[in-house]
């Protein structure tokens, strides 16, 4: 168990001498405590997988260096790094059993027999494998198997973090959220620092404590569900996580109040500097705008059409040659083609360059 | 449900029959036939029955002796070629280079031996061991070893196998090489998490995953070892005496050289039966081998 520690941690696939732009990973420093739920977020290529194989030691760093506990670990290899990882796909020894290959780890380091039986039989009742332990490992179906890997790691008892590399691609749909859960209360009765990779958000979000958002080598940010949500510090954020994402939208903004298309709407926050020459953008998750019928004083929107998503309706709408969307109220129904959009000020952002800008109150 | 029938199809699978039944069946019926009969030539035929047959499993009589001593050495040198090539194939596998211009520069070095004609092999080894003329001869009378495999059936026995295995472990090496590359990365990368060992990684992953092309590699090289007579009869020609006389010379020497039509009708046919059965034993295993596997595989 360990707190991990990410120091100017940079990796480029081309060597250190590649242009820095090029690198798959940018340069980050952050800190993992221990103990914590993590997820890596991203779409494919941003780099997150790369990280992972950074601290599990699988691939070696450009530059900086990785902290366990606060000693260096950057040039040890993997095995000596006391990391569990669970792969993609299921990684099964096929001439053993499950009980061996859960042991595997342990006669590998010489562990005493009884010692690794004790070990085995402790790890596989904590994952639903007892009655399997004498099968071979090779006849179970997948979401077993990825609990052997699982197990695998968490045989050792020296771990200090177990990372996931979207460990549940080839997993039906229905036994995902089984074994999500099944994680979760791992996480919370072993107490291991876990960091989980994937391009799901609602994997992302339902799994872990506070998730790490990436995009294109970098972290944009990292936060809890609600805070990604509520205050997306990038744009990446704001429409990579939602469903339908955020809404960005160009707008002229002066002190209490945004211009879009050139129709003013009321902002929660004063922004009186904001970067001069920056790209200025409106954002609202389309939960917090209503439809209405149009009305003199509401920004008016052609509406292209409605997706019911059973729980809730939301209109696809269009200001000028923005696209937008926006929450159709429970019982409304559309006029026209027309509608007014009402926004909730609290749950508008400014962002210049697509970063947040803080305003004052 | 009903099914739609059309007989059409059976004149699809005519040709096919046709072509079968010239070039397989009827010959192999007319090697039936002659194993059934004497002859003197002139084209006339005596019934024998099973006589020769009788005749090639009893050891006390010529056909029976040349037979099963032939066969035996045939054995014997399928069973150690097979105990050579194999692991050896397997090491060469293992030490080819993964990725960069050195796996295509090996390939084609792998691929050349088994480009050559066999009695091309033949005449390259007869030549190379040539105590007069031959490098490997020259060289090993050169440094005091008595080496000629004319008149010693060491040497004889020694040049056919490490021509063969010259010849042949390629095609292992190769089979276990696309074995191996089709294993992919993270079986490597969480080894080396769990802390396996070298040895470890070889017997837990890359031996079980090599599996089935070991199968195939050990089949064909049975087959092809059991088989074999254009390379020993090239460089030995089944001497000194008959110590490499291996089954197909001997069945030479009794249809072309005897001219004995009816003997070598029985033999062949028995050899002919050996193979299938090896072959059919092979395939059981093979297909349950691989139906072990998915039995029970829900998603994958």
């Amino acid at each position: 168990m360990a707190r991990i520690d990410l120091v100017d941690l940079a990796h480029s696939y081309g060597g250190n001498d590649a242009a820095p732009e090029s690198f798959a990973l940018k340069p980050i420093s952050m800190t993992w405590r221990q103990g914590g739920a993590y997820a890596l977020l991203g779409p494919s290529g941003c780099g997150k997988t790369t990280l992972l194989n950074l601290i599990s030691g699988i691939v070696t760093p450009s530059r900086g260096k990785i902290l366990f506990d606060r000693a260096d670990i950057t040039p040890l290899s993997t095995q000596k790094r006391n990391i569990a990882q669970v792969f993609q796909f299921p990684v099964i020894y096929d001439t053993m059993t499950v009980g061996q290959n859960l042991a595997f780890p342990l006669r590998n380091r010489g562990v005493p027999k009884a010692e690794v039986n004790a070990r085995v039989k402790q790890i596989a009742d904590l994952l639903d494998l007892t009655p399997h332990l004498n099968r071979k490992a090779t006849r179970l179906t997948a979401d077993a198997k990825q609990k052997i890997s699982l197990g695998r790691g968490l045989v050792r008892s020296d771990v200090a973090a177990v990372l996931f590399d979207e460990p549940l691609t080839v997993i039906d749909p229905e036994l995902k959220w089984q074994l999500r859960s099944k994680l979760k209360a791992l996480h919370r009765d072993l107490d291991l620092t876990m960091i989980y990779v994937t391009h799901d958000q609602t994997e992302a979000l339902t799994f872990a404590d506070t998730v790490v958002v990436m995009h294109d080598g970098r972290v944009v940010q990292s936060g809890t569900p609600a805070e990604l949500f509520d205050k997306p510090e990038h744009t990446f954020v704001g429409y990579f996580i939602g469903s339908p994402g955020m809404n960005i939208v160009p707008a002229e903004v002066r002190g209490r109040e945004a211009r879009i298309s050139g129709h003013p709407i009321v902002l929660n926050r004063s922004y009186d500097v904001l970067p001069s020459g920056a790209k200025i953008e409106v954002g609202v998750r389309p939960e917090f705008v209503d439809v209405a019928p149009p009305a003199p004083g509401l920004l008016s929107a052609n509406i292209e059409r409605i997706d019911d998503l059973g729980r809730v309706r939301f209109a696809r709408v269009r200001i000028g040659d923005a696209k937008f969307a926006a929450r159709v109220p429970p019982g409304f129904s559309i006029p026209g083609d027309t509608a007014g959009l009402v926004f909730d000020p609290s749950h508008v952002h400014v962002y210049a360059d697509s970063r947040l800008v803080e305003g004052t109150a | 449900m009903d099914k739609t029938i059309n007989q059409k199809a059976w004149f699809l699978v005519l040709p096919v029959f046709l072509v079968v039944a010239f070039s397989a069946i009827l010959p192999l019926m007319t090697v039936v036939n002659y194993s059934m009969q004497d002859t003197f030539g002139n084209n006339q035929f005596f019934w024998n029955g099973v006589g020769w047959f009788k005749e090639l499993l009893d050891p006390s009589t010529d056909l029976g002796g040349r037979f099963l001593d032939s066969l035996g050495r045939n054995l014997f040198f399928s069973i150690v070629i097979l105990a050579i090539e194999v692991p050896l194939g397997i090491v060469v596998a293992l030490s080819m280079p993964r990725e960069g211009w050195t796996v295509a520069a090996c390939l084609v070095i792998l691929a050349l031996p088994l480009l050559i004609p066999w009695n091309v092999v033949g005449t390259i080894w007869q030549i190379f061991g040539r105590p007069d003329i031959g490098l490997l001869g020259y060289t090993l009378n050169g440094l005091g070893i008595n080496y000629n495999y004319v008149s010693n059936e060491f040497d004889a026995w020694a040049t056919v196998i490490v021509m063969d295995v010259w010849h042949w472990t390629s095609l292992v090496a190769l089979l276990c090489y696309a074995g191996l590359k089709s294993i992919p990365d993270a079986y490597y990368q969480a080894a080396q998490i769990d802390g396996a060992s070298r040895w470890a990684v070889f017997t837990a992953i890359q031996l079980p995953k090599m599996n089935r092309v070991l199968l195939i590699a050990v089949l064909l090289r049975f087959m092809d070892s059991f088989m074999i007579y254009t390379e020993p009869f090239v460089v030995t020609g089944g001497g000194p005496g008959n110590s490499t006389t291996f089954v197909s010379i001997e069945l030479v020497k009794i249809a072309l050289g005897q001219f004995d039509l009816g003997k070598a009708a029985a033999l062949s046919l028995v050899y002919n039966l050996i193979i299938l059965i090896v072959c059919w034993v092979f395939y059981t295993v093979m297909t349950n081998a691989g139906a072990e596997r998915p039995a029970k595989q829900g998603v994958a």
